[in-house]
Formats: C-alpha cells, sequence, structure tokens
C-alpha cells in the first residue's frame, strides 16, 4: 500500500489587486470636483472675514444683525407652512387617485407642466393673474365674494402661492408612486373585518405611508427653504419675504462680502440640516418594512 | 349583522364589467345558489370562470350588475362589506404587514369597538385554534407561508362570522402543507359550525373538503352536487373533463344493453353509463387515465392499442395510446416500452356516455 501522494504544486501567487475598482474614478473626481471642494471652500471662506477679525465674526455678524438672523424665521415661515400644504394636500389628492385610471394619467400630466415650467415663468403668470387687476381679482370682485382689494403679490402670500404651485406637483408625484406601492387587497381585507373607508385609510394605507410621506417632506421642505426667484418676483424682498437666500445673495453681489455669503449659506445649510435630520428620526416611530400583504 | 343565519341565496347574481375596448364582459352569468348553515361548499373551476368573481360579490368587494343577495329575509348585497361581517381569507393573505400577528387578528374585535382585554383573549383563542400560540408577537413578514396562511385564517374566523370566505387559500403553499391544511380548514369548519364557500381551481381539494361542489365554467353554473356526485356523473362534458376525464371520444350509439348503453367505433364496441337523454347516434365517451387498466385480449371494454409515449412516474406511468378510435391518455402499473402493443380496458361503470359530439 502507498500512501497517494499529492502533487507538488507550488502555491497560486497573491492574487493581483483587482483593478475595476478604478472605475469609480471619474465619478469620484465628479463628486470631489463639483460638490465637496465647493463646500469645503465655502466652509473655510466663512472663516476668513472679509475685514479681518475672529475666525467666527461673520457668524458673530449673522446673528446679531437684525437684518440678518430674522431671515431663518422668515423662511421657515415660507418653507413650512408650504412643506405641509403640499404634503398634506398631496394624501389626499394621490389616494383619490391610487387606482390606474384615464383621470390618473390626466391629472398626473397636468401637474408635471408646473414642474417642468420653472419658478421664473410661473412667478411671471402669477404676476399677472393675482395681480390687482389680473383675472383673479377681477373674478373676486365680479361674483362679489370679496369687495376689498385683493393683494397676493408682492407680499408673503404670492411666494407661499407660488411655493405651492412648483411643490404640490413634486410632493404628490412622490406620494403617488407611494400610495400605489401599497397592495389594496390590505384595504379589502379591512373592509371585511369591518374596517369603514376612513378607518382603512386611518389604520392600514397612513400608517404604511408615513415613511415615504416623511421622505416627501423632507424633499418637499428643502425645495422651499431655498426659495429665491419668487421671493424677489413676487414677494416683497425688503420686508416679508426677505428670505435667508436674498440675504446671502446681497452679501455677494451687492456687498461683494464673499466671506460673509459663505457664512450665510452655512447657516443655511445648518438649518436645513437640523430640519431634515429632525424628520427622518421620527421614521424609527413607523412600520418600514415591505408593503404588501403576504406571498403571491 | 347577525351571527347564524339559516340560508344565505344567491339570486342570478350577476357581474359584468368594461375591457379595455369598453365591450361589456360577463364574468359571472345568473349564479343562483342556496347556501345552508354549516355547509361547506367549494366553487370549482379554471381561472376565468368567475368563482373569485362570485366571492368577491358574496363578500361586497365587487358590485353586482344584475341580482340580488339574501340573508334569510335580508337583503345584504345593497351593504359595503363591512357592514356584512363575512371573513375572507385572500389568496395572498393579505396581512397588514405593520401590525403584529396578535393585532392582526384582533383587527376585526377592535374595528367592532370590542374592550381591548377581550379582544386579546378572543384573539388568543383563535390563534390557539389554528395552533400558533407562541407567534404573536411578531411580524407577518417574519412569518413562514404556512403560519402567515394560519394568521390569515384566525383573523376571518375570530369575528365568528356567518359565512367565511376563502379564495383559493393554499395556492401558495408547498404540496405537503396544502395537504396537511385541507384537514386543518375542514377541523376548523366543523367546529365552528359555520358555513365556508372555498373557491378553487383543485379538484382534488374540492373533492376531499366540500359538502357540495358548484362546477363553474365562463361565469356559468355547469353542476352543483355532493362531490361523490360530481366525480361519478359529471353533468356535462366541460365537468367531466374538468374532473380529470381526459380521454374524449366520438362514438356511435348501438343500444341500450341493460342499465348501461352499447356504442361502437372503428370496430370497438364499449358498454357506458349513460349521463343522459340521446337525441342522436353521434355520442362522445369520457374515460379518466387512472380508470384504464390493462386486460387480457376479448375481455369486456377491452381494446387493443399501441403506445406512443410513456411518462415514468414511480408508482405508475402516464402512457399515450393509439387506439382504433383515437388517442388516449392511460396510467398504468408495471413496465411499459414505446411501440409495445397493449391491451386496455375500462369498467362500464367508469365509461360515461355523453349526447353529441365532443365541443
Amino acid at each position: 500500500m502507498s500512501s497517494p501522494t499529492l502533487p507538488n504544486a507550488p502555491l497560486p501567487a497573491a492574487v493581483p489587486r483587482d483593478a475595476k475598482a478604478w472605475l469609480v474614478s471619474p465619478a469620484l473626481i465628479f463628486i470631489l470636483a463639483l460638490f465637496v471642494y465647493p463646500f469645503v471652500y465655502g466652509l473655510v471662506l466663512s472663516f476668513q472675514p472679509m475685514n479681518g477679525g475672529s475666525a467666527f465674526a461673520n457668524y458673530i455678524a449673522f446673528f446679531t444683525d437684525t437684518a440678518m438672523w430674522p431671515t431663518i424665521i422668515v423662511t421657515l415661515k415660507l418653507a413650512v407652512p408650504a412643506t405641509i400644504i403640499n404634503v398634506g394636500l398631496s394624501v389626499p389628492v394621490a389616494f383619490a387617485l391610487r387606482r390606474n385610471s384615464p383621470y390618473q394619467k390626466f391629472v398626473t400630466t397636468l401637474l408635471v407642466i408646473p414642474v417642468t415650467l420653472g419658478t421664473v415663468l410661473i412667478a411671471d403668470g402669477m404676476l399677472t393673474y393675482f395681480g390687482p387687476n389680473g383675472w383673479f381679482s377681477q373674478a373676486v370682485h365680479g361674483l362679489h365674494l370679496y369687495s376689498d382689494e385683493v393683494r397676493l403679490t408682492h407680499n408673503y402670500w404670492g411666494v407661499l402661492i407660488s411655493l405651492i404651485v412648483s411643490g404640490f406637483p413634486f410632493a404628490f408625484l412622490l406620494t403617488l408612486s407611494y400610495v400605489t406601492g401599497i397592495d389594496p387587497t390590505l384595504a379589502r381585507a379591512a373592509a371585511t373585518l369591518g374596517a369603514s373607508p376612513w378607518e382603512q385609510f386611518r389604520q392600514i394605507y397612513l400608517p404604511l405611508l408615513m415613511p415615504g410621506l416623511t421622505m416627501a417632506a423632507c424633499l418637499s421642505f428643502v425645495q422651499a427653504f431655498s426659495v429665491f426667484p419668487s421671493a424677489v418676483l413676487l414677494g416683497a424682498p425688503a420686508g416679508p419675504t426677505r428670505v435667508i437666500s436674498i440675504a446671502a445673495a446681497e452679501a455677494a453681489f451687492e456687498s461683494y462680502d464673499y466671506s460673509l455669503a459663505s457664512a450665510i449659506a452655512m447657516v443655511m445649510g445648518f438649518v436645513q440640516l437640523l430640519v431634515v435630520a429632525g424628520m427622518l428620526s421620527t421614521r424609527r416611530f413607523f412600520y418600514t418594512g415591505p408593503v404588501t400583504g403576504g406571498k403571491g | 349583522m347577525k351571527h347564524q343565519f339559516d340560508e344565505l341565496r344567491l339570486d342570478s347574481v350577476s357581474r359584468s364589467f368594461m375591457n379595455a375596448e369598453g365591450q361589456a364582459v360577463a364574468a359571472l352569468r345568473g349564479l343562483a345558489l342556496n347556501i345552508q348553515r354549516g355547509e361547506f361548499i367549494a366553487l370549482l373551476g379554471p381561472s376565468g370562470c368567475g368563482k373569485s368573481t362570485a366571492l368577491n360579490c358574496i363578500a361586497g368587494l365587487q358590485p353586482l350588475t344584475g341580482g340580488q343577495i339574501w340573508l334569510d329575509d335580508q337583503r345584504i348585497d345593497v351593504l359595503p362589506p363591512e357592514k356584512r361581517g363575512f371573513g375572507m381569507v385572500f389568496q395572498n393573505y393579505a396581512l397588514f404587514p405593520h401590525m403584529s400577528v396578535l393585532d392582526n387578528v384582533g383587527f376585526g374585535l377592535k374595528m367592532r369597538g370590542i374592550a381591548k382585554s377581550e379582544a386579546a383573549r378572543r384573539a388568543y383563542e383563535a390563534l390557539q385554534m389554528v395552533q400558533l400560540i407562541g407567534q404573536e408577537k411578531k411580524l407577518p413578514g417574519q412569518l413562514s407561508g404556512g403560519q402567515q396562511q394560519r394568521v390569515a385564517i384566525a383573523r376571518a374566523i375570530v369575528i365568528e362570522p356567518s359565512l367565511v370566505l376563502m379564495d383559493e387559500p393554499l395556492s401558495n403553499l408547498d404540496t405537503k402543507l396544502r395537504i396537511e391544511m385541507r384537514a386543518e380548514i375542514r377541523r376548523i369548519h366543523s367546529q365552528l359550525g359555520r358555513a365556508t364557500i372555498y373557491v378553487t381551481h383543485d379538484q382534488d381539494e374540492a373533492l376531499s373538503m366540500a359538502d357540495r361542489i358548484v362546477v363553474m365554467r365562463e361565469g356559468s353554473v355547469q353542476q352543483v352536487a355532493s362531490p361523490k356526485e360530481i366525480y361519478e356523473r359529471p353533468g356535462n362534458l366541460h365537468v367531466a373533463r374538468f374532473l380529470g376525464y381526459r380521454n374524449v371520444a366520438q362514438f356511435t350509439l348501438e343500444g341500450m344493453q341493460g342499465e348501461g348503453v352499447a356504442v361502437s367505433s372503428d370496430g370497438v364496441r364499449l358498454i357506458g353509463m349513460p349521463m343522459a337523454g340521446f337525441d342522436s347516434k353521434r355520442v362522445s365517451v369520457a374515460m379518466r387515465p387512472e380508470d384504464l387498466e390493462r386486460a387480457a385480449p376479448g375481455a369486456e371494454n377491452a381494446f387493443d392499442a399501441e403506445v406512443l409515449t410513456v411518462e415514468y412516474g414511480g408508482h405508475d406511468s402516464l402512457i399515450r395510446v393509439k387506439a382504433a378510435f383515437g388517442n388516449l391518455w392511460a396510467r398504468v402499473t408495471g413496465d411499459v416500452a414505446v411501440g409495445e402493443p397493449i391491451c386496455l380496458r375500462v369498467p362500464p361503470s367508469r365509461t360515461l356516455v355523453y349526447d353529441g359530439e365532443a365541443p
């Protein structure tokens, strides 16, 4: 008996490093050049005040100047109601259109239009439509609904309306995709168990929608918080709608203080981050798993 | 809603819908059926025959386009589903993914405003009945298919419905579990003593579980009878085909022979059971592959054939044979080879003769 001998093969050489990972480099360079570098540049710049002083001089200036820090409040006063209205309105509309029908296609198409038009065109249209002699005010007077002057431009309401016109379709399309993703047999099962249509919505649809709705609210909020063109064109940029982006633009292009403008932009980003983080942290109170009712 | 009824009456229930071309398509044509308390009814038919539509109409999930549904002396087809108080088990179970097993089962009780402690007690009882104690804290996504199925059943029966509707509840389970669950569902049905309507396309399921079977095709009822009656005396060729009488051949009527009837074709003479009166000499003969057996030449109802194909199945083999009157399927035991001559016979009692040509 001879024991079988193992072939005396050499050990395989060390596997060469997988070169495919380098394929990610163009995308990485792109991100670094267009997002990371400008952000870091702005961050560093914001700590180098134009007129000298401490590194925090710009931030101190922002939070002590009464022409500066209230812009945060002004922007929040616009962005928060706009977000609530946009997401809040999109839920019942998306719910009503959850079944695939010609109406769903029609409304979806109709709502995509304002998304594609851009805020400036919407603002221009609104200036004439909602203006003192526009169709809207003439219709309100003609129908004797309101006798005083209807002022919906060059103030808070003009900006809020424009945020809804441009933000609602966005929130609606997001919400619609969440609503249609929920298995309709769940609501039917709830119905056979005695749930009225309202209970079906409250017990089944709403809990399953919450994670999606917080996401839609985050995106809507960020969009609304960075409002600029409509705040200038439709609002009162010197007063009630002097939003934070206007303060930053003034610092950069009227005072040529890029350092202060960068600091304002950093504050703006921080406030957005704070609100978004707050909203996303509520997601852990909700069920976030699959939204179908079993196999099949 | 009442907890018990004596009779559920479907009075020419119809439903049609508009197809994409805007034409009305009838999914259900004049379904008439009386269901007694405690009965287990199976709606059997191929997909698209209207059996699920019928179930949804009874549950109130789809409106009728004609007819009425009565629960004793109360008309219920005008009520929304949440007012009918029927329990329903869905094909995909439709468990609420964000609720625990216990909350799923307790949902119907919560909707009825039953106190929390009482609801929990009854939900536990229902879970006990479907043998799922110990899983009540889990989410449906953490359960196996068979367990999800049991939760769906518990959720439907905990509200003590007067009628339980089941829409192909076993079709997503594997064969072994399916056979176990049949007995389980039957046991739960007997324990509750209420009516069950069970939709299936599986003839074995219908035969083994139901008190009465309703065979449907293209929206109409073909036959309503006991499993034994359906199996042994299918009302027409469609029912026969669906119940496994895969062999249908054209024969000529020769005459009556005692209780049976003599038919012939291409030199083969068979004795069969008449399934209806005869209007013409042209008749169709239906045989199940399982009822064909090897025979000695010259035996009663025997004929010669040639083996065309063999599908080995372990216990027996499914073979395709060429006989003088046509090609047949047969299930035979023992060795069999392609091209071999074989002599087969079919007992006269298992040879069904229908009037007219096969559709």
